[in-house]
């Protein structure tokens, strides 16, 4: 249920981000979802893509300090209040949030977060419990374009 | 005995008289064959107390063949074994010691090469001394009685500090001992008590420049006249800046706690070279990486052999300062002879804000946190005068924790790990792998663009 996400560690001035997404274009290799987290100095990208193995030998081939983190993705009720239900059950179950970024994983309207958690296996069995539809990696990768 | 009794005597007008002779300098002008054969019996003393009291000399004197009272002449000094820092480092805390604890009145230290101090020992004697030769280093600078002397240098284990304070206070000056830092009150202080005379890094004297044209504190029209700059290098350059920018004379005073701490040497009125003072140091330059003499004029490495010094002798001292002794006799008459200003060193050690730095020091800092030693780099800046120093290390996958408050963690515990060791706050810079430039597969350690910018 987990998702594999490979993080990199920019530095922050201008061109640092091209470098990576040119490396995986000349693999053939499509992003399916990204983030960027950034500081006055520094960045994280954060990538998801199908062939997540391959992209990670390219990019450390290229130089870049890659990092493999499981990422969990939620489905989110397409609602007034879908996302405040998902935050009240984690914070009930004192579930703590790393980071999360949101993506649309089918066509129409259908929205789903992906969330680094600090226990992904406990968050998992909470929001399972509370009825959330988890997004398999297989639903991500053959959902999605590419 | 305290230290103010150096110079004693009542307080009388000529004492008072800008750029005439302090009685205080009469050692200074001793004739040349007077100071030669001081100099000699004194190391011949020295190097006998050194041999009876202090193991690693006299192994290292063994090994070599050499006994005390084998030198009949100055230059037999070259047949000793020289001292590197890392001797002192070795014998951490107290190894060179030559005086029992009963006879040692004060320690000081300073950053070793590593993560140790290199600690120092005075007896009463050396700090009388020490005393002494800074009542000499103000006096050739026109420091007198009635001068009201800011002494900002640090206080603490440094040597800086309490040198020149000892010294301004036993020439008969009256000293303010504000310390490092607050430049604020540095500059209220400065104009409100009436200052003549300040001695600090020449760094943070042009950071106090600044600051006071910020405040709209004119240092032009105070009653500044002289400034004894010193702890670290300085250009011909930074002295034009500051002698334009306030109205005093700039001297650069050098010294090393090793030896003794600032006064080992200064500049006089003629500004042309800095006196060392031979009756209590004996110098030899030597090429580096011979370890041979070099004849007057060349320039080379500095040593050091110190001529009185109870607690701890150290013969033969390697400082790695380059620089060359001054053939000619100076304009102001002082048979003691000059070296030429520091401007380099023959290791890789770099001061800052004072500080002596060696980049296995921040070797050993980033070490401890990360476990393996990452590629980095020290870069050397200076803003409104003040020295910074950032270190840019490059991420590993080792340390890669993908959020960003992480890297913030590892950025926090290398700032803190090197300031543990060195004393002092810098930027730490994390920077992509790869990202700072090796030539032969060796990184440059250290930038230092200090000198682009005044």
């Amino acid at each position: 249920m987990k998702i594999p996400q490979l993080s990199l560690f920019l530095e922050n001035r201008p061109g640092q981000l091209g470098h990576p997404c040119r490396e995986l274009a000349n693999a053939g290799i499509n992003i399916l979802t990204l983030s960027l987290a950034d500081t006055q100095q520094f960045g994280i990208l954060r990538l998801i893509v199908r062939d997540w193995k391959r992209a990670k030998e390219v990019l450390e081939g290229a130089g870049h300090v890659v990092n493999v983190t499981d990422v969990v993705a939620i489905e989110v009720p397409d609602r007034p209040g879908g996302m405040a239900e998902l935050m009240e059950a984690l914070e009930s179950a004192s579930i703590n949030i790393e980071y999360m970024y949101a993506f649309n994983y089918r066509r129409g309207n259908d929205a789903a977060v992906v969330i680094r958690f600090d226990d992904p296996d406990a968050a998992l069995a909470i929001l399972q419990k509370a009825g959330f539809k988890i997004v398999s990696s297989t639903e991500v990768f053959d959902n999605m374009a590419g | 005995m305290t230290s103010g009794t150096v110079i004693s005597g009542p307080r009388t007008d000529a004492d008072l008289t800008l750029g005439g002779f302090h009685p205080a300098s009469a050692p200074d002008f001793l004739p040349p064959s007077v100071l030669r054969s001081l100099q000699l019996q004194r190391l011949r003393a020295i190097v006998q107390r050194a041999f009876d009291r202090v193991p690693l000399y006299r192994e290292r004197m063994r090994q070599s063949g050499v006994t005390p009272d084998s030198l009949r002449s100055l230059d037999d000094v070259q047949r000793l074994p020289f001292t590197e820092k890392t001797d002192l480092r070795d014998s951490y805390p107290f190894g060179l010691f030559a005086s029992p604890m009963s006879e040692v009145v004060r320690l000081h230290a300073s950053s070793g090469t590593t993560g140790k101090p290199t600690v120092v020992a005075y007896t009463r004697e050396d700090v009388e001394v020490w005393a002494s030769v800074m009542v000499r280093s103000f006096a050739a600078t026109g420091v007198h009685r009635g001068d009201i002397v800011q002494n900002a240098y640090g206080y603490g284990l440094f040597t800086g500090g309490l040198g020149a304070h000892y010294g301004a206070e036993a020439l008969g000056a009256t000293v303010i001992p504000i310390s490092g830092g607050n430049t604020d009150r540095q500059i209220m202080i400065m104009k409100d008590f009436g200052v003549t005379a300040i001695c600090c890094t020449p760094s943070y004297f042009v950071h106090l420049i600044e600051r006071a044209a910020e405040l709209g504190v004119d240092i032009k029209s105070l009653p500044l006249r002289i400034g004894v700059f010193g702890a670290e290098p300085w250009t011909e350059a930074m002295r034009d800046h500051i002698q334009a920018s306030s109205n005093l004379k700039a001297f650069d005073i050098y010294g090393l706690s090793e030896i003794i701490g600032p006064g080992v040497g200064i500049e006089c009125e003629c500004q042309a070279g800095l006196h060392i003072f031979e009756d209590h140091f004996l110098m030899e330059i030597i090429d580096p990486s011979t370890g041979l003499p070099c004849p007057d004029g060349v320039e080379g490495e500095l040593v050091l052999t110190t001529l009185s010094k109870q607690a701890m002798p150290i013969i033969r001292y390697r400082t790695h300062d380059i620089t060359a002794i001054i053939p000619e006799p100076c304009a102001c008459g002082r048979s003691i002879r000059r070296i030429r200003r520091i401007g380099r060193r023959s290791d890789d050690m770099f001061i800052i804000r004072g500080v002596n730095v060696f980049p296995s020091q921040v070797e050993a800092a980033l070490l401890a946190v990360e476990g393996t030693l990452p590629h980095y780099q020290i870069v050397l800046t200076r803003d409104k005068g003040l020295d910074q120093m950032e270190v840019q290390v490059e991420v590993t996958p080792e340390v890669f924790g993908d959020t960003i408050g992480a890297l913030e963690r590892l950025q926090r515990n290398l700032a803190h790990s090197i300031e543990n060791t060195l004393g002092l706050r810098v930027d730490i810079r994390l920077v992509e792998p790869h990202s700072i430039q090796r030539s032969e597969g060796k990184a440059k350690r250290v930038i230092d663009r200090r000198g682009e910018t005044k």
